[in-house]
């Protein structure tokens, strides 16, 4: 296959790339776009394999056979709840494989500018073309590797650690080594040090120590942010994952890889933009980990959390006529979807509007509740954002809220030195009457006090939300 | 403690304030009950029921009276019940002590214990026993009843083979307990129904029993929720823009229902007679207020009179009484509430604890003493409204003046972050060779379209794009395959495993969004 070939299935990958990302505006264009990406990624990764710069090709097909057998392992074994961990999984792949390649480009220079001038006309591939590159091209080449193999390893070690918190193999709160964010800064400083040796002929020692450095950034980075900024967490590696694949695209000169890699790279930063738009904080707050600090003692917060049980929630539901449910990372927890179905299945084959209210930040991942209720079977019709059902609220009769809590905590609007204070909520409050299902008397993720318990139309519905729900589900008739 | 209930001797009253059920709940409470025979006959309740449940039937109301620790009746007690009176006797019913301080000294004289069932105060611990409420609601929907009994037509509109018939238009004036009771039983009859009251506050609770508001244009609207839910005079000038408006409404309502009262004052007048004069004949008015002397200027008490031009006004004061098994029943449960208070180690000692808001604001006479009016509780009845912030509309000229300084501001940070941008690339073009600038192009062109197209991506497929974008950025793969031809073994190795792991990252993240997306379906 000549270059312009290859050229052209760029070309069409990228547009295929490009169709696929848009056609996610939609749940049923969605369907069609995933086809997009699997054809875009097909064509480019046949028309590289089948072009003459590519050896070893056994090698590759071992490898690609192995690899797609364990990603289609994966894929089909994982639960939906599990979706969060496995993508920031996924990402560490990106990450490692980028950290790879980098260090397979600095060794290929050094064996390249090793050899004399004749035999390079008989290299091929990656080879061929840096033995065409001139001094301030190589140069320009030490800067894309080192930048590729930098976010590459920072996406990687961040991603594991992102991965274990999610999986919950790893506790989930924000720790940070002593020293804190002195410690992130130092070794950024120490790998532009590392850097400037390397740019100036130092070798690969230079580039190996700074990996290692980087690797400590993406632990400790991770490692110190926690609870409910994960979604934010894992769109943000997302982006690096992206911009670390076109660092890469930069280093190979390779614009199918720049241009994906500058997609997915600034689709990462617009959804870490969204989450964070979401809880009202800026992104570097979310960086820098834990909620910010108080500006004065909050609000003291008056009467009790009453108990109720399932037969109460049961005859309130029975006289309902519009139920709102409100989905929070409890609900994945207990696994507590399929019951969530089930019961929206019966009220409305009473006749009962059923709708859910969907926080953007609820759960672990951008969208995670959506997916969760699309897998138990929840039409996605009735399954609203927060802006589109806030003002529903007050015509609401009955409002079930299944572990959720900072998405739910009146004190972002009610008291002003809240540490969520201006962050949307889904004002649930409003509503006749909220049933909160919830395994026991603690604080959410934040550790804040949610005064919406207190009030005096709410319920609090005790126990695990799967095994309530079920109690529950008999007595709906 | 013994607790009896005797026979009403009020003319015409059927209500008793013990049931064979609220016996049984007193009995658990550790009481022992009495009932005068024949009490609970008029409510449905035979002197059998109760001995069925081990309540002692008595012959006589004296030898009750001599008996009993705790009388619980309904109506304040007559003259002849007075006399039987014991020294630390007490007894459980309606008072009315404003209306009746006489009666509040005999009990004094006689040392005997009177907790008046009208004075529970209105706080939440409390609506369990608030006598006035439930006794309210079936007024109110008693009412609606009494209406339709005397109204030719249909409630609801209906489009028959024989005709049409329009739907009645129903005004309920004061929605208080039984105001808000008699807008929910017209709605559900299919009514038309209309609703005032002088606290603009109760607009949402009449809009959530299905009922319109009537909107009177006034500044100044009183705050109800300082006289502890009910409704204070209102100034003559608000007066007399409701009464236009009531006149304004009078001939297109078939039913008036008035329920407005104001505490320890005559009913206030607001159905006038030219109003009557202006309804259509056939029309109804009932008049809750009538033992107040009525809202309705042609009210008279305990009667149903027809106005000259054919509307039937009817004036009766114990709608109550006209349900006895229902009011009974509810009667009876208020009182088990205030004798459960009164019983707070469940072992029938009785524990009268002027400490307690409920009990203190109940209790009219105790220990000889008028106790008359209470002191305020210590818990506001109802919390009061915060008064509503006004937001200023802003006028075309500031919205457009807005307009162009957030334009204006826009612009310029745009002009200058290009600024920047653009002096930033003409830094790197001077220095990088021609090869690096195209790749350049290509890459921030690809960021703006990145961000032109995840814009508009939905909420809810937040999860697949992030599956998506993964397997996409699975790409690197790229990188791996132009190197694994090297001649370097370190290097062909590194880069086979990077093509293993980018393949997983690839299959695994279109498989996954493909399983997902799949999920998604419509209802």
């Amino acid at each position: 296959m000549n270059i312009g070939i290859i050229s052209a299935a760029y070309i069409a990958a990228a547009v295929l790339f490009i169709l696929s990302l848009g056609g996610l505006s939609g749940q049923e264009s969605a369907k069609r776009a995933v086809w997009y990406g699997i054809a875009g990624m097909g064509l480019a990764v046949l028309a590289t394999v089948l072009s003459p710069d590519v050896a070893n090709v056994a090698i590759i097909g071992a490898m690609v056979v192995i690899g797609a057998i364990a990603g289609w392992f994966v894929a089909k074994r994982v639960q939906m709840t599990e979706m969060p961990q496995l993508v920031a999984a996924l990402h560490s792949f990106v990450g490692l494989a980028a950290v790879f390649i980098g260090f397979n480009a600095d060794l290929e220079m050094t064996r390249v500018l090793s050899i004399d001038l004749a035999a390079r006309d008989n290299l091929i591939g990656f080879a061929k073309k840096l033995a065409q590159k001139d001094a301030v091209e190589q140069a320009i080449l030490h800067v894309e590797v080192f930048l590729g193999v930098f976010i590459g390893a920072v996406t990687f070690t961040g991603s594991i650690v992102a991965f274990g918190k999610l999986a919950g193999k790893i506790d989930g709160g924000a720790n940070k080594l002593p020293g804190g964010h002195i410690l992130n800064a130092t070794a950024a400083i120490l790998s532009v040090v590392l850097g400037v040796i390397y740019f100036n002929g130092g070798g690969v020692e230079p580039l190996l120590l700074m990996t290692l450095l980087a690797f400590f950034i993406g632990y400790h980075l991770i490692m110190g942010i926690g609870g409910a900024d994960m979604p934010v967490v894992v769109s943000m590696l997302n982006s690096y994952s992206g911009w670390a694949a076109a660092a890469i695209g930069f280093t190979l000169g390779n614009d199918l890889l720049i241009v994906t890699g500058a997609l997915v790279g600034s689709s990462g930063a617009i959804l870490s933009y969204i989450m964070c738009k979401a809880m009202n904080r800026s992104f570097i707050s979310v960086i820098l980990g834990g909620f910010g600090g108080t500006t004065g003692p909050a609000m003291a917060i008056e009467g009790e959390q009453i108990a109720i049980d399932a037969e109460g929630v049961a005859a309130a539901l029975n006289d309902a006529d519009t139920v709102v449910i409100i989905p929070g990372y409890g609900m994945a927890v207990a696994q507590a979807q399929q019951s969530v179905s089930e019961l929206t299945k019966r009220l409305r084959a009473k006749g009962k509007t059923v709708r859910f209210a969907i926080h953007p930040v609820a759960g672990r991942l951008p969208g995670h509740m959506n997916v969760l209720l699309a897998e138990a079977k929840v039409p996605y019709d009735i399954v609203l954002e927060m802006d589109e059902i806030n003002e529903d609220f007050p015509s609401t009769d009955v409002v079930i809220v299944i572990g959720s809590n900072d998405i739910v905590n009146p004190a972002a609007q009610e008291d002003p030195n809240s540490p969520i204070a201006g962050m949307p909520v889904l004002e649930c409050w409003k509503a006749k009457q909220v049933f909160v299902s919830k395994r026991g008397q603690g604080t959410g993720y934040s550790g804040i006090e949610n005064p919406l318990f207190y009030k005096e139309n709410t319920r609090m519905f005790y126990g695990d939300a799967k095994k309530s729900l079920d109690a529950l589900l008999p007595m709906i008739d | 403690m013994k607790i009896g209930a005797p026979k009403e001797i009020f003319a015409g009253e059927a209500r008793v304030a013990m049931t064979p059920d609220s016996a049984l709940q007193l009995i658990k409470l550790g009481h022992s009950c009495l009932v005068q025979s024949g009490a609970g006959l008029a409510a449905g309740f035979s002197d059998a029921s109760y001995s069925a449940v081990g309540v002692a039937v008595v012959k006589t109301a004296a030898a009750l009276f001599k008996a009993a620790d705790v009388v619980v009746k309904v109506r304040a007690l007559e003259p002849v019940e007075i006399k039987r009176l014991r020294a630390d006797q007490t007894v459980i019913s309606f008072f009315w002590p404003a209306q009746n301080p006489e009666l509040l000294q005999k009990f004094c004289d006689a040392s005997a214990n009177a907790i008046a069932m009208d004075m529970v105060p209105r706080i939440s611990r409390a609506q369990k026993m608030d006598a006035l409420s439930s006794m309210a609601n079936i007024a109110g929907y008693r009412s609606v009843i009494e209406a339709g009994n005397n109204f030719g037509r249909f409630f609801t509109g209906q489009v028959t083979a024989a005709g049409k018939v329009p739907p009645a238009k129903v005004l309920v004036i004061g929605a208080g307990v039984a105001g808000l009771a008699a807008i929910g039983t017209a709605t559900s009859l299919g009514a038309i129904t209309y609703a005032f009251d002088v606290r603009p506050e109760v607009a949402e609770q009449i809009e959530s029993m299905g009922a319109e508001f009537v909107f009177l244009e006034f500044e100044d609207s009183q705050d109800g929720a300082a006289t502890g839910g009910y409704a204070a005079p209102s100034s003559p000038e608000f007066l007399a823009k409701q009464l236009e408006k009531f006149r304004e409404l009078a001939p297109e309502i078939d039913i008036v229902i008035t329920t407005a009262l104001i505490p320890g004052r005559p009913a206030p007048k607001l159905w006038l007679a030219d109003m009557v004069g202006a309804m259509k004949p056939g029309s109804v008015v009932i008049d809750l207020a009538a033992e107040r002397g009525g809202n309705c200027d042609l009210t008279q008490m305990d009667q149903k009179i027809v106005s000259d031009n054919g509307v039937t006004i009817v004036g009766y004061t114990d709608f109550p009484s006209r349900m006895a098994a229902q009011s009974s029943t509810l009667y009876s449960n208020n009182i088990r509430h205030m004798i459960a208070d009164l019983t707070p180690a469940k072992d029938g000692v009785i524990v009268h604890n002027m400490e307690d808001d409920v009990i203190r604001g109940a209790t009219v006479a105790f220990g000889a003493q008028i106790t008359f009016p209470p002191p305020p509780p210590k818990v506001a009845a109802i919390a009061a409204q915060k008064p509503k912030e006004k937001v200023k509309e802003p006028t075309l000229e500031e919205r457009r003046l807005a307009e162009t300084a957030a334009f204006k501001a826009q612009t310029k940070s745009q002009v200058v972050l290009l600024v920047i941008a653009a002096g930033l690339l003409g830094l790197a073009g001077a220095f990088a060779p021609q090869e690096f600038m195209n790749h350049f192009i290509v890459f921030v062109l690809a960021c703006f379209i990145g961000f032109s197209v995840i814009w508009n991506v939905s909420h809810s497929l937040h999860t697949p794009l992030m599956a998506v974008t993964n397997a996409i950025s699975g790409i690197v793969v790229l990188g791996a395959l132009l190197q694994i031809g090297s001649d370097n073994a370190l290097v062909v190795g590194l880069a086979a495993v990077s093509v293993l792991i980018a393949t997983i990252n690839i299959v695994g993240g279109f498989l996954v969004t493909r399983r997902m997306l799949a999920m998604f379906q419509k209802s």
